[in-house]
């Protein structure tokens, strides 16, 4: 069903790119999550490897150069039809996230065309039983 | 928040078409300095390490002041200053307690029209609404739990004739509390206030872009609270919020926000073994069922007002009713009305009190709508008005204006399941009473809703049916002191704005005691 060359479930502009290797070279493996509700919510948060206690619902949508992306799977469940663009805006992150230099990681989305070949999304704890 | 007070009514509001000065220039109610710094033991205190960051006006761009850049170590301090007040402000009589937040709401008041143009030049919300809603309901929210904390009662069970239950409240100590930026002085007090009046000691972290007016709150009460009672320290959130949200040194955490850092600060709780309280957001339903039309009367004016409502505070509100449901047969007719209202919204300066609806807090959240707007369009959401980023010429050029939009479409669609915290309605169609709770229940969060019938019978079934903290009832966005506000689901854990709170501040203590000689008899 899904090919080597299926859509990925969230990818990254070449700003969001640097800005998570800058990261890494600055203080190592970085993940994401994605937020939601108020405030801040929609946007993706950056922590430093480990910071954020993942959950069995959790779902592993993809990596953003190197650095895994994770959403609630109830949240996973209503986007699923879309693929995450993360970019980065300007200035600081107004929450909790790690910065993107000087900017902050923000989403921009898309929506699959119809029988778009999707990359296939997995739960946290099948990932982690995948991985060796 | 809308009126629960009367209007109120300041020397400049009695002209409808009065601006008040900005900040910091020549006339103006509020006086700025060019820098701030956090405010801990009852003193101003430079940040450790001397970093300073620049805090500006939504309304132009524009920076306001600078504010400390802090660091974990600010945060000790304050934390320092906590406790060492902690063992006498926790024994202070009631009378002492109810005294402190009752001067606290008296100061507000004094300087009501000085903080709510503050307010505005700091968030971009009206005039309008801060001299009539924010700052009036803060003063409200402190004269509430003065007289809530007199009237707290703990609990006696005579076990049996000789055995006796004391219940004791005793303060937690202190405490960590996390503040949005869409109502820096309202959410502040909702936190603060059931803090202090259980007798606790707080340590307050302003949201990253609206540190400025609670330092303002500060300047402003700051002599009538005990040293070290109250302490306010400014930074960014990765840094200072996590310091704060991680440390030993507090015994509780309340946080206002999205629902990652909820997760995350409920993740640091659980580390430390302390109780938080989280308010998360919602996406909240607006429903009106067809009955609404039936008379072409002052009820119906009040109806299409509460739809428009989702642009209160800009769209910026947990609970903004950024849902629209409306009963199929009365679509039509009733959404012409809306929009009519809709585009009568004057969008411009804030602090002219005949603006209805000013700039979105900070770049980030213009460009978070933008994005949404976008992904509604893709989804194939029909845009009824607006749908674009305001441009007002002049001064406010480059202020974060987004015009009031409507977009039509399904529940399914993302800009119906996230809150986009921005003037952006979704709007959509049911069919009868079944269908409307199933879409007000299909969503991951539960915090507000809103039911508009003229059927007492329909609203009552609709206000138990629906999941959710708060039920408006043919009402909307009212937010008076003593009704309890928090959220089912996602929304988040605890609630706020009720009596009820001081128990969330408070340890249980239990005193058993036996009045009887006897032993028990086992050794």
């Amino acid at each position: 069903m899904t090919g080597l060359r299926a859509e990925p479930r969230v990818v990254a502009t070449a700003a969001a790119q640097r800005a998570v290797a800058a990261l890494v070279a600055e203080r190592g493996p970085v993940m994401f999550f994605q937020s939601g509700g108020c405030c801040d919510g929609s946007l993706p948060m950056c922590f430093a490897e480990g910071e954020f206690r993942l959950g069995g619902r959790d779902v592993h949508l993809g990596d953003v150069a190197g650095a895994p992306f994770y959403i609630d799977g109830r949240q996973f469940e209503r986007w699923a039809h879309t693929q995450l663009i993360v970019d980065v805006g300007e200035g600081e992150p107004e929450g909790f996230s790690l910065p993107a230099g000087d900017g902050h990681f923000i989403l921009r989305s898309r929506v699959f065309g119809p029988g778009e070949d999707v990359a296939p999304a997995h739960l946290h704890d099948e990932k982690q039983r995948s991985t060796p | 928040m809308a009126l629960t007070t009367d209007p109120v009514t300041t020397e400049a509001a009695t002209t409808k078409d009065a601006t008040f000065v900005a900040p910091g220039r020549a006339g103006s109610v509020v006086q700025v300095k060019a820098r701030y710094e956090n405010f801990i033991g009852g003193a101003w205190v430079p940040p450790v390490k001397g970093q300073y960051m620049t805090d500006l006006s939504p309304v132009n761009g524009q920076p306001i002041c600078e504010v400390a850049r802090s660091t974990a170590e600010d945060v000790e301090l304050a934390l320092d200053a906590a406790h060492a007040a902690k063992d006498a402000w926790g024994e202070s009589s009631l009378t002492e307690r109810a005294a402190v937040l009752n001067a606290i709401a008296d100061r507000i008041e004094e300087n009501l029209e000085m903080l709510a143009v503050a307010e505005t030049w700091e968030n971009g919300k009206p005039v309008r609404e801060t001299l009539a809603a924010d700052i009036p309901l803060a003063v409200d929210h402190f004269r509430y739990f003065a007289g809530a904390t007199r009237s707290l009662e703990g609990r006696t069970t005579e076990i049996d004739k000789d055995t006796v239950a004391y219940h004791f409240h005793e303060p937690l100590g202190v405490v960590g509390q996390i503040i949005p930026f869409n109502f820096p002085l309202l959410m502040a007090a909702w936190k603060i206030a059931p803090a202090l009046a259980a007798g606790n000691c707080t340590v307050v972290k302003p949201a990253s872009p609206t540190p400025w007016s609670i330092l303002k709150l500060a300047e402003v009460i700051g002599d009538v609270v005990p040293p070290g009672v109250l302490n306010v320290v400014t930074g960014p959130g990765a840094e200072i919020g996590k310091a704060l949200a991680t440390s030993p040194r507090i015994a509780k955490i309340g946080f206002t926000g999205e629902t990652t850092t909820g997760r995350l600060i409920m993740q640091y709780a659980a580390e430390n073994i302390i109780p938080s309280t989280v308010e998360l957001g919602g996406k909240s339903p607006n429903i009106f069922f067809a009955d609404v039309m039936e008379e072409d009367d002052e009820y119906l004016d009040k109806a299409v007002e509460g739809l428009v409502l989702y642009a209160f505070n800009k769209g910026e509100v947990c609970t903004c009713p950024s849902r629209a449901l409306i009963e199929e047969s009365i679509y039509d007719r009733f959404m012409e009305r809306a929009l009519e209202r809709i585009r009568a919204i004057r969008q411009g300066d804030p602090l002219d009190l005949a603006t209805m609806i000013g700039p979105q807090v900070s770049r980030q959240q213009i460009e978070k709508i933008a994005s949404y707007v976008d992904i509604g369009r893709q989804e194939g959401a029909e845009v009824l008005i607006g749908g674009e980023r305001a441009h007002l010429g002049g001064e406010f050029e480059d202020g974060y204006y987004f015009e009031p939009t409507v977009l039509k479409g399904h529940n399914d669609m993302r800009v119906f399941q996230e809150e986009i915290f921005g003037p952006v309605l979704a709007v959509t169609t049911f069919k009868d009473e079944a269908e409307a709770v199933e879409i007000a229940n299909d969503t991951l969060y539960g915090l507000g809703a809103g039911v508009w019938t003229r059927n007492g019978n329909r609203a009552y079934r609709m206000g138990r049916a629906i999941k959710a903290g708060r039920v408006w009832t043919n009402c909307y966005h009212l937010y008076p002191a003593g009704a309890a506000f928090g959220g089912y689901k996602i929304s988040g854990v605890g609630r706020e704005n009720h009596a009820m709170m001081l128990e969330h501040y408070s340890q249980t203590k239990n005193v058993l005691v036996s009045y009887s000689t006897s032993p028990l008899g086992f050794f």
